[in-house]
């Protein structure tokens, strides 16, 4: 059953491949290494926030409150440093403030077995809610260690630099890999998605296990959030909507099965570059209107679960 | 899973107890701390008052909440409505612009467009066998761009005197809109409890092979309910339009998906399926309705208003679980699903 459980990545990244391809074939100046670098680097929030949600998948569950969990973190950070808090400590205490709330959230989950989807359902209310209480306008950041952090970059050529938010994508890429797939932890998540009945009689940390998931995909969102003020150097209560579906999308783009226990962080990595691929090949049209993007993602997505499908018909994975 | 028997006598009743205090609670905190809330008026023959508001604005989540409530029952969940709703939208906008057709082919074809995506929705689930959540998110990305590849991206005016009458007109000396979900809830009860309907979508809930085994059309039912489910979109969809007299793509039902779910959860229909209560749905509906208008009586801006909705969804949810009132010491115990 090996080979089948890789097929699903290899399909992905084919078709990343395929798309590069036939962009670069249409427009002059896509195969370059600049580009090739900014998908990381504008994709850096949504990617980051997709890893996140990599793991509440493959733990059976589900995050909607991704998307305004980084508008709060975005408008959080934009307010303390604005009030003369020292960048780094704001956001620390964003991603801390994020990390607790996804653990809540996973808390209830697990202690009164409410849906998934529901409770954090609730949760994206709040926390969109929560963010236009911290500060209803969009607020710039000035502050020279910020304005420091956000020119880093480290160059790769002549032509071509990785910027700061491009690392941070690929430090957290880093650390998902190792927890999902180098952990006790990750096993335990890898069980829990396949089963949770059968790990809880194996004797897995169950409840501990999923209640950490939801905590480390709230941190994610957290990170997303500081990403995205160093992206665009400004927090906004009203970012983010919607992002959560473009997460959801990218991981089961990236081959995790939505029903728990099956993919991997790298998986999510090529679902997030085919979404930057479909929309800097808009950004180089210039006629096709970015409404497309959406289509394309949904039709994506739909080809994806039906690939799934047929790969999942008859074993175990049938509910 | 153990399910409650759906039979057994006085649980439908019981079920609308809940949402039906909720709401007296609401109204009568409203007659205490908010003067003029009850206050009506009668102009030009129409009525008009913050009541007649809050039935006329809930009256998109209460189409909604119709679908979903049967989509609901059968064990599914559609997220795809408030995306629907753009299409419909657009579809009838786009169609009145141009002027070609008269407005009862156009609301037809919006309708139907909405039904087909319904229908898409119930393929993948019955034929594709992908769990709803899934299957519907993938209109939910999806339809908002088509509804704008529909308006071509712009956001479509019109004014088009029987389009804007379907959201903005009066009948009785009541909005038109009140008529519309009051017809709509008719015929959805009627079809479901004067028909077979209603005890094939509850047995499918229940438990589906059983229903199948039964001889129940389990495929068709589901089928039905999700090109159901598109229907009511549709109609909230050219309802939320005619109310602003333009189909904004973008923003036309946006998070109405989530009200409609809650609007199903707070009547009583619990979302693993089996017993509903479309009565209760509409009581819920009107809940969300009259929370939103009262905070916002309250001066509450409307971007912060979801911090108490989300407290709402997150007690109902609570008080829903068996975890819950078990740990709750003056709960009396109660057989499991019974909220």
């Amino acid at each position: 059953m090996k080979a089948p459980r890789s097929l699903p990545l290899l399909a992905t990244s084919f078709v990343f491949v395929t798309l590069y391809g036939v962009a670069s074939a249409l427009y002059p100046g896509f195969l370059s290494l600049q580009v090739f670098v900014n998908l990381f680097g504008d994709n850096a929030f949504l990617g980051v926030a997709a890893l996140g949600m990599t793991l509440v998948i493959l733990a059976g569950g589900i995050d909607l409150s991704v998307g305004a969990v980084v508008a709060f973190s975005t408008v959080f950070i934009a307010t303390l440093v604005a009030r003369g808090a020292h960048p780094l400590g704001a956001m620390a205490a964003a991603v801390t403030a994020a990390t607790f709330f996804g653990a809540f959230m996973g808390w209830l989950i697990q202690a009164f077995e409410v849906p998934a989807f529901l409770v954090t359902l609730g949760g994206a209310f709040f926390a969109r809610g929560m963010a236009f209480v911290v500060n209803r306008e969009s607020v710039a950041i000035a502050h020279p260690f910020w304005q420091k952090a956000a020119d880093f970059g480290i160059p790769l050529s002549p032509s071509a630099t990785l910027p700061a938010t491009a690392l941070t994508f690929l430090i957290t890429l880093g650390a998902m890999m190792i927890i999902a797939h180098r952990t006790r932890f990750g096993r335990n998540v890898y069980a829990v998605g396949g089963g949770i009945a059968s790990a809880r009689l194996m004797g897995l940390p169950v409840a501990s296990t999923r209640i950490a998931v939801y905590a480390l995909s709230g941190a994610c969102s957290g990170l997303a959030g500081v990403v995205s003020t160093l992206y665009t150097g400004s927090g906004d209560p009203a970012r983010a909507a919607g992002l959560e579906l473009d997460a959801i999308a990218s991981v089961v783009i990236g081959g995790t099965l939505l029903t728990g226990g099956v993919g991997s962080p790298a998986g999510t990595l090529m679902g997030v570059l085919i979404f930057g691929t479909i929309q800097s090949a808009l950004v180089f049209d210039g006629r096709l209107n970015s409404w497309w993007l959406r289509i394309a993602m949904g039709g994506l997505l739909l080809l994806f679960v039906l690939f799934q499908r047929a790969l999942s018909r008859g074993s175990a994975l049938e509910k | 899973m153990s399910k409650p028997s759906p039979i057994r006598s006085g649980s439908r009743a019981g079920s609308l107890l809940w949402p039906a205090i909720g709401l007296v609670a609401l109204l009568a905190g409203n007659l205490v701390f908010s003067p003029g809330f009850f206050h009506l008026e009668i102009r030009d023959g129409h009525v008009y008052g913050t009541l007649i508001d809050i039935l006329n604005q809930g009256t998109r989540v209460m189409l909604l909440s119709l679908g979903m409530t049967l989509v609901i029952a059968t064990g599914g969940v559609d997220l795809s409505v408030g995306s629907v709703m753009a299409v419909a939208g657009a579809v009838a906008a786009s169609m009145v612009v141009r002027g070609s057709a008269p407005f009862g082919v156009v609301i037809a074809a919006s309708l139907a467009v909405s039904a087909l995506a319904g229908l898409l929705n119930g393929c993948l689930v019955v034929y594709a066998r992908i769990q709803p959540i899934v299957a519907t998110l993938i209109l939910m990305v999806a339809g908002r761009g088509a509804a704008m590849l529909v308006a071509d991206g712009q956001i479509l005016t019109f004014e088009h005197p029987g389009f804007v009458f379907l959201g903005n007109g009066h009948f009785l000396g009541m909005p038109f809109t009140l008529t519309l979900a009051a017809l709509a809830l008719g015929a959805t009860a009627w079809a479901t409890r004067r028909t077979a309907l209603g005890l094939f979508l509850e047995s499918i809930g229940d438990n589906e092979r059983a229903a199948r085994f039964c001889g129940v059309e389990t495929s068709r039912v589901k089928l039905f309910v999700y090109a159901f489910s598109g229907v009511c979109a549709g109609l909230a969809g050219l309802v939320a339009a005619s109310n602003i007299k333009a189909a904004d793509s973008s923003r036309a039902g946006e998070m109405l998906e989530l009200d409609a779910i809650l609007a199903v959860v707070v009547g009583g229909t619990t979302l693993t399926g089996g017993r509903f209560s479309l009565i209760g749905s509409m009581l819920g509906a009107l809940i969300i309705q009259t929370l939103t208008t009262t905070l916002y009586n309250w001066g509450l801006p409307p971007a912060v208003a979801p911090v108490p909705k989300a407290i709402v969804i997150l007690s109902v949810c609570l008080m829903q679980s068996p975890q819950f009132r078990e740990r709750l010491s003056f709960a009396r115990p109660q057989p499991k699903g019974s909220a």
